[in-house]
């Protein structure tokens, strides 16, 4: 009971219709497959919970919800309110390569009004998914044309537009990792107090981008991005960099013939003569990407100053506030932890709310 | 009479085949019609630039797939849109300026070499290394017998070239039905051999598929027959590996990501592969933060200034102890050297490292002088 206190849970909902492609970017996000792995996957029958963790105190229970006719039914009748109730997001799931556009928006509406009713503050993410389908010159009209639409069924079944976020998807290239990575931020409790942090040591390390990316998933959690750097041509840079790391990991796992869920490097360090990468351990569950201007004397003040502040950061993964005091107790009194970590779970999704 | 029989090829293959022509009545006789070839370096006695520059040759029946693997291997496309090769219909050759400058000829499967108005001294004349693909998905008797009136007929006139087939796409094979198509092939071209009475033929095989990391090994294997300086490498990478403690130590070339040398400890394929990948993550990682700086003032001249040395560098370790480690150092534009090492820690060992690959990095300027590049 303390247990799931402690930890702030989060009730994703993903929903589509079957073959849609919940399951496959569910397995690629968070179960280390690779876009060629998920021709394995069958259709998933009734619901399937994963409870996953997150960045230490952020327990993510994605219910990812069967898209067949039959499954759908039972959630909008008999498990109506089992499902729809205290829903933090629902992730809703389009074919765009459909030939059923009408089936699949009237599925829809019937889904999101059952989700009206029950949880009418959550936040609805609209992913367009399979784009790879569609040629290039007519992908960002069709994405309109669709996000047009959607958008007037939302207003219908009353959500505000602010509640609504488009994204276009593929398993095969990076718009993957850029929409979940929306999702994520938006699900992550204390994401500014973490921009400060971060905005800081940037400040102190004088580094031109740093990247704060979860460990199991490679997604970005959040950035900042200094001066020069802004101009930087590569604008989706950092969901190519969560799939160049996914695919070393599985590189990895590979020829130590570990799980690719097992696999994790201490450091990766690459220098040329025109900048000079980093990526290391910043807490238990989050790895930070420094690139710095092509100094050694810097680079290497950094790799240091970084190891240092892993101090700073690590209280962010499990508690905000009482921080302080949860580090000056260290292990020695797990009951009186615990109890603190409590009142904290309360605390600080008040807190959240003056942060914001 | 020379621009005559040119008529049918391709401007680029003209040139070439105009290059072979002159040439070839300076070239140096063979010093006895039954000599033993040397196989090793695949040095011919016939070629203008023998020893230098490798040339290799695809030829196999039709759809066997040679431009698949040309394209794949030389000009990084990507497996799946090889599906939208068309027929090839004359030679093809094309270049690879590497470190090494590779030249490919591509036979069109559906021709028959032996037909005297072939010019055999201008398509065989020069090459270091002949790749025969079998489509092993496919029925394969007929090629075997193509292959071997080949190999029988190039062993009376260039005996110097190494023969390679490649069991092509075997990615859709069991792995029984592969091994066993394998041994049956290679029994089977073997057997015809012995029989035309080509004892000891330069013949070597090999398991390809363009859709994993098999063709890269093979090609490297074969294009390694043909770089006379292959054992100053080889010992070089030997005495860097056992003063530095390194397991595996590979020589790659970046734009093909063909290894060129490697130390002599026994290689296997998951180390090529991760090597592979890893240069992958640098490349992309490298043109993601490599942009053109230039356009801010001043910031950037001075900044390049400063550091001077381009070549890249770079280190992943990892966190459970008993893993290795990677290393990877630019060593020109086109070379890069990678390492796999053991288990001690990396801050220990990296002035030990850093000094021994700077002495290595001077041996290959002097292995490969800069005009040859």
């Amino acid at each position: 009971m303390e247990r799931s206190k402690r930890q702030k849970q989060r009730k994703v909902l993903l929903m589509g219709r079957s073959g849609a492609g919940k399951s496959s970017m569910r397995s690629i996000i968070f179960s280390n497959y690779v876009a060629k792995d998920v021709r394995r996957l069958g259709a998933t029958v009734d619901v399937e919970h994963s409870n996953i963790r997150f960045m230490g105190n952020l327990m993510l229970n994605l219910w990812d919800c069967g898209g067949q006719d039959s499954f759908v039914e039972s959630y909008l009748s008999n498990q109506r309110s089992h499902v729809f109730t205290s829903v933090a997001v629902m992730i809703f799931v389009f074919d765009i390569s459909s030939r059923e556009a009408a089936a699949d928006l009237l599925s829809f509406a019937s889904t999101i009004r059952a989700l009206y009713e029950f949880s009418p503050g959550s936040k609805i993410f609209v992913l367009i998914h399979k784009m790879d389908l569609v040629p290039a010159d007519q992908k960002a009209r069709v994405f309109q044309q669709k996000a047009i639409d959607v958008r007037t069924t939302c207003e219908d079944e009353g959500f505000q537009s602010q509640q609504v976020d488009f994204w276009a998807t593929s398993i095969w290239d990076q718009s993957l990792y850029k929409a979940w990575t929306q999702v994520i931020y938006f699900l992550v409790p204390n994401a500014s107090a973490i921009e400060d942090m971060l905005r800081r040591l940037a400040d102190l390390l004088d580094a031109r981008e740093l990247i704060l990316y979860e460990r199991t998933t490679c997604l970005v959690v959040t950035h900042i991005t200094r001066d020069a750097e802004q101009r930087n041509p590569y604008n989706d840079r950092f969901e190519r960099i969560s799939s160049i790391l996914k695919t070393h990991k599985h590189s990895m796992a590979k020829h130590t013939g570990t799980m690719a869920s097992e696999v994790s490097f201490a450091e990766l360090q690459i220098k040329t003569g025109d900048f000079m990468f980093f990526i290391t351990r910043l807490t238990e569950n989050t790895n930070l990407a420094v690139v710095m201007p092509s100094d050694e004397a810097s680079f290497n003040a950094a790799r240091v100053n970084v190891q240092l502040a892993r101090r700073e950061f690590s209280h962010l993964d499990i508690v905000e506030k009482r921080g302080k005091d949860v580090q000056r107790q260290g292990k020695d009194g797990p009951a009186l932890e615990e109890v603190r970590m409590a009142d904290d779970g309360e605390a600080s999704s008040s807190g959240r709310a003056s942060d914001r | 009479m020379v621009s005559r029989k040119l008529d049918g090829f391709t401007p680029a293959s003209q040139l070439t085949l105009m290059r072979y022509l002159q040439g070839l009545h300076e070239a140096e006789p063979p010093s006895s019609p039954n000599s033993q070839a040397r196989y090793h370096t695949g040095r011919l006695p016939n070629g203008r630039h023998a020893g230098s520059k490798p040339r290799l040759m695809l030829m196999g029946q039709k759809r066997s797939g040679k431009s698949s693997i040309s394209s794949v291997v030389f000009h990084k496309m990507p497996p799946s849109e090889t599906l939208y090769l068309e027929t090839t219909t004359a030679i093809q050759s094309r270049s690879l300026h590497s470190f090494m400058d590779f030249q490919v000829a591509e036979l069109p499967g559906h021709l028959d070499y032996f037909n005297p108005e072939f010019d055999q001294a201008s398509i065989f004349g020069d090459i270091g290394a002949l790749i025969w693909v079998i489509d092993a998905q496919d029925e394969y008797l007929d090629a075997i017998n193509q292959l071997n009136n080949t190999i029988i007929y190039l062993s009376t006139t260039y005996p110097a070239i190494n023969i390679e087939i490649f069991v092509h796409k075997v990615d859709g094979l069991s792995e029984d039905y592969k091994n066993d198509t394998f041994r049956d092939i290679i029994q089977r071209v073997q057997d015809e051999l012995s029989d035309a009475g080509y004892e000891n033929p330069p013949v070597s095989f090999y398991q390809t598929s363009i859709y994993n990391h098999t063709i890269f090994e093979a090609i490297s294997k074969v294009i390694q027959k043909l770089i006379p300086q292959l054992p100053a490498l080889e010992s070089l990478l030997n005495s860097l590996c056992s003063s530095c403690r390194i397991e595996k130590a590979f020589l790659f070339d970046i734009p093909s990501k063909i290894y060129v040398a490697t130390d002599t400890s026994p290689t296997d394929t998951s180390s090529y592969e991760v090597c592979s990948d890893y240069i992958d993550v640098i490349v992309d990682l490298e043109e993601i933060y490599g942009w053109d700086r230039s356009v801010e003032n001043g910031y950037s001249m001075e900044e390049r200034d400063e550091t001077g040395n381009g070549d890249s560098e770079s280190l992943v370790t990892m966190e459970k102890k008993g893993h290795n480690y990677l290393y990877l150092k630019e060593i020109n534009r086109y070379l890069a050297l990678i390492c796999l090492m053991g288990e001690d820690s990396p801050a220990e060992k990296k002035v030990l490292i850093d000094y021994n690959v700077g002495v290595f990095q001077e041996a290959i300027e002097k292995i490969f002088p800069r005009n040859d590049r």
